[in-house]
């Protein structure tokens, strides 16, 4: 990955929101690079910061929550780069959709009921300068990548859509003004079998085909493991692990990620020994000292509970892919006992 | 085989919304026996959850017969049908929508034991109560007994709403999705914790979900059945089901589902389907209701009769395709 362009560097990135017990601190100090084209998922469990992270991205946070401290560079087409942290209300209007847009989970919520699908479309062109002509063009274009019948969809409101073609609208929509990158907040949580199969499939065409950036947000190890290139462990606040996604789910190295994985049953593996993971996360007003996970870790020793294990390299990057980092003392004991499950389970 | 707990006979059931009858259910037949964990599988609007309820006695049949031990629910006495209800019990999806938010935790445990006299003074009531959360592993149960279902986590709420499905000492529990909303870091350990309960009392579960993986982890030892529009497409072993499905519509699914693994996920082979949209329960197609998106799609068979559920020579399982039945393999419908 050290060839192709970084479209966007996050560096130090701190969000807390203020209740009335204190201060809670939901993302911690988070850096990542994302890349043309490339999709980086977030997994972890509730609460581990990853939507409000992706949140603070596209600024959109709630009144509570404030962004601490961090930037989020962002390159433009011209190379020109940005901090969307500090982006007036104005500007960031215009980077929303243009040059980042997103795809939450619930179709039905993001959509107005009472506006057909044309109508939203053009409104969405015109705040950005695109006639209706050009929008409307677009937007059947579009429609037909993803699958729908085109006209048909294109006037009809809401509610004449089922849950898959509306997801798939809104994916249609978002990338009516070219964005570089795309958020997807779980975008198949809550939707069928079939039809989370024909979304990561239109998902993975118009990748290949518009080559945007994409950050994923997933409580379901299945369908980053299927979509990712890069895979970022958050706990706590903390992006904790972050690399190819063949390494982390093959050579994971800190314990965490790999409690996740022995929690994840697998279709075609016959019966598996499976574990859940002990305990519930942190309170994040007064997190635990030392590595956060340590309370609920089978490999945690002293040194884990008194200092915070620093993030290392573990694979450097190289032309294909991400470099492996991760902040785990105890990595080689994780990589022995994943050794011994792929030996089990293979 | 001695006669099952649960028997529905030729169940169909119908609902009524705007003057039009809507078929939810039909032509099902199914028993569920002692010990036994039996997984329903399928997508919104297949009927599983309907044929939880009619199994936990919250809903009857339109028609159809479901049976106790051999003998039909229907005539079973006043009397006889309040000690049915503490047989069969279910737990539902959502924890905070099925605990009352105003009561504590010790409230919601003793209302059914007080209800149905199931402990005789205050210190037996209050020994069960720490007793099921210990069965649970909600411990140690005073750290819980006085908090309201707010203050506890997802887990740790589906963990009461099942103590709570334990306090009538149930032959039989219907967990109608009751992880789906829980963190997959958690699931497990309830999952594990049900295997448990079962062991320690042969209660016998019916687990429904949406979620394959999740069902053959469950019930590797048990039974699957997968439903579509209404119907049981497919039951047998979970290992026969799973790792050699029949039906089309299964391997539709299996083929159709992410693993959490990248090689094996991206190496999969999906099935493309004639059609991506699911029929309407009110417009349900003749003949098999999966012919319309069939990839093998017989004309003049499957559009025709509806199949009936058999084995055949190279699955053990039953299954409802009359031209796997007949010709033994399946030919690509060409247009």
């Amino acid at each position: 990955m050290k060839n192709r362009d970084v479209v966007l560097s996050v560096r130090g990135l701190s969000v807390s929101y203020l209740a009335r017990r204190g201060r809670v601190r939901a993302v911690n100090n988070v850096s990542f690079d994302l890349h043309a084209g490339e999709t980086l998922a977030f997994i972890g469990e509730s609460g581990c910061g990853k939507s409000t992270l992706n949140l603070a991205l596209i600024r959109t946070l709630p009144k509570a929550a404030s962004i601490d401290a961090g930037q989020a560079l962002y390159t433009d087409r011209s190379g020109t780069l940005i901090d969307v942290m500090k982006l007036s209300d104005r500007a960031m209007k215009q980077f929303l959709w243009s040059e980042c847009s997103m795809v939450f989970q619930g179709a039905l919520n993001s959509l107005n009921p009472v506006l057909r699908i044309s109508e939203m479309v053009y409104d969405t062109a015109a705040a950005h300068g695109m006639d209706r002509k050009m929008a409307q063009k677009e937007a059947l274009g579009l429609f037909e990548k993803v699958r729908l019948d085109a006209h048909r969809v294109f006037n009809s409101y809401p509610h004449e859509l089922s849950g898959g073609m509306r997801q798939r609208v809104l994916l249609a929509v978002a990338l009516l003004l070219r964005p570089q990158i795309v958020i997807m907040d779980e975008p198949t949580t809550a939707v069928d079998i079939l039809t989370q199969r024909s979304i990561l499939d239109v998902l993975k065409e118009l990748r290949a085909e518009l080559n945007f950036s994409t950050i994923f947000i997933s409580h379901d190890l299945a369908v980053a493991a299927e979509i990712a290139d890069t895979i970022a462990t958050m706990y706590a606040g903390d992006i904790v692990e972050i690399g190819p996604v063949e390494e982390v789910f093959y050579r994971p190295k800190h314990a965490y990620t790999l409690s996740l994985l022995d929690a994840a049953p697998r279709l075609s593996f016959g019966h598996e020994e499976l574990d859940s993971i002990p305990g519930s996360p942190p309170d994040l007003i007064a997190p635990p000292p030392g590595c956060k996970f340590h309370e609920r870790c089978r490999f945690a020793t002293e040194r884990c509970a008194a200092q915070v294990p620093p993030t290392e390299i573990v694979a450097p990057a190289d032309d294909q892919q991400q470099a492996h980092l991760v902040a785990c003392f105890e990595r080689t004991a994780v990589a022995q006992a994943q050794r011994r499950r792929m030996g089990v389970n293979a | 085989m001695s006669t099952p707990l649960l028997e529905l006979r030729d169940v169909y059931r119908s609902f009524e919304k705007d003057r039009v009858t809507i078929p939810v259910l039909q032509d099902i037949n199914l028993a569920v026996h002692e010990n036994e964990i039996l997984c329903i599988v399928g997508e919104s609007g297949c009927g599983k959850t309907t044929t939880g309820k009619i199994i936990a006695g919250l809903n009857d049949p339109s028609s159809g017969s479901v049976l106790i031990r051999g003998r039909e629910r229907a005539t079973f006495t006043k009397e006889e049908q309040s000690k049915l209800r503490r047989e069969f019990q279910i737990v539902h999806q959502d924890p905070f929508a099925s605990l009352n938010p105003a009561h504590t935790i010790e409230q919601i445990l003793s209302f059914p034991l007080k209800r149905h006299k199931l402990v005789s003074d205050r210190a037996s009531l209050r020994r069960r109560i720490w007793e099921l959360l210990t069965l649970v592993d909600l411990t140690p149960p005073g750290d819980i007994v006085n908090k309201y279902p707010h203050q506890l986590s997802g887990g740790q709420r589906q963990r009461v709403s099942i103590a709570r499905a334990l306090t009538v000492q149930p032959r039989l529990i219907v967990a109608d999705e009751a992880v789906s909303m829980v963190d997959v870091s958690i699931r497990v350990g309830i999952l594990k914790m049900l295997h448990q309960l079962r062991a320690e009392f042969g209660m016998s579960i019916v687990f429904i979900t949406h979620d394959l993986a999740l069902a053959k982890y469950f019930a590797w030892e048990g039974r699957i059945a997968v439903m579509y529009l209404g119907r049981i497409v497919e039951i047998g072993r979970t290992p026969d089901v799973i790792g050699n499905p029949a039906h089309p519509y299964t391997r539709a699914l299996l083929a159709a589902v992410p693993e959490a693994d990248p090689d094996i996920t991206r190496r999969k082979q999906p099935m493309r389907l004639r059609s991506d949209d699911i029929p309407k329960l009110t417009a349900i197609p003749r003949g098999c209701a999966f012919h319309p998106r069939c990839p093998f799609f017989v004309p003049g068979t499957c559009d025709h009769d509806v199949p009936t559920l058999a084995p055949s020579a190279e699955h053990p399982q039953e299954f409802a395709c009359t031209p796997l039945q007949q010709e033994g393999s399946l030919q690509p419908y060409a247009t």
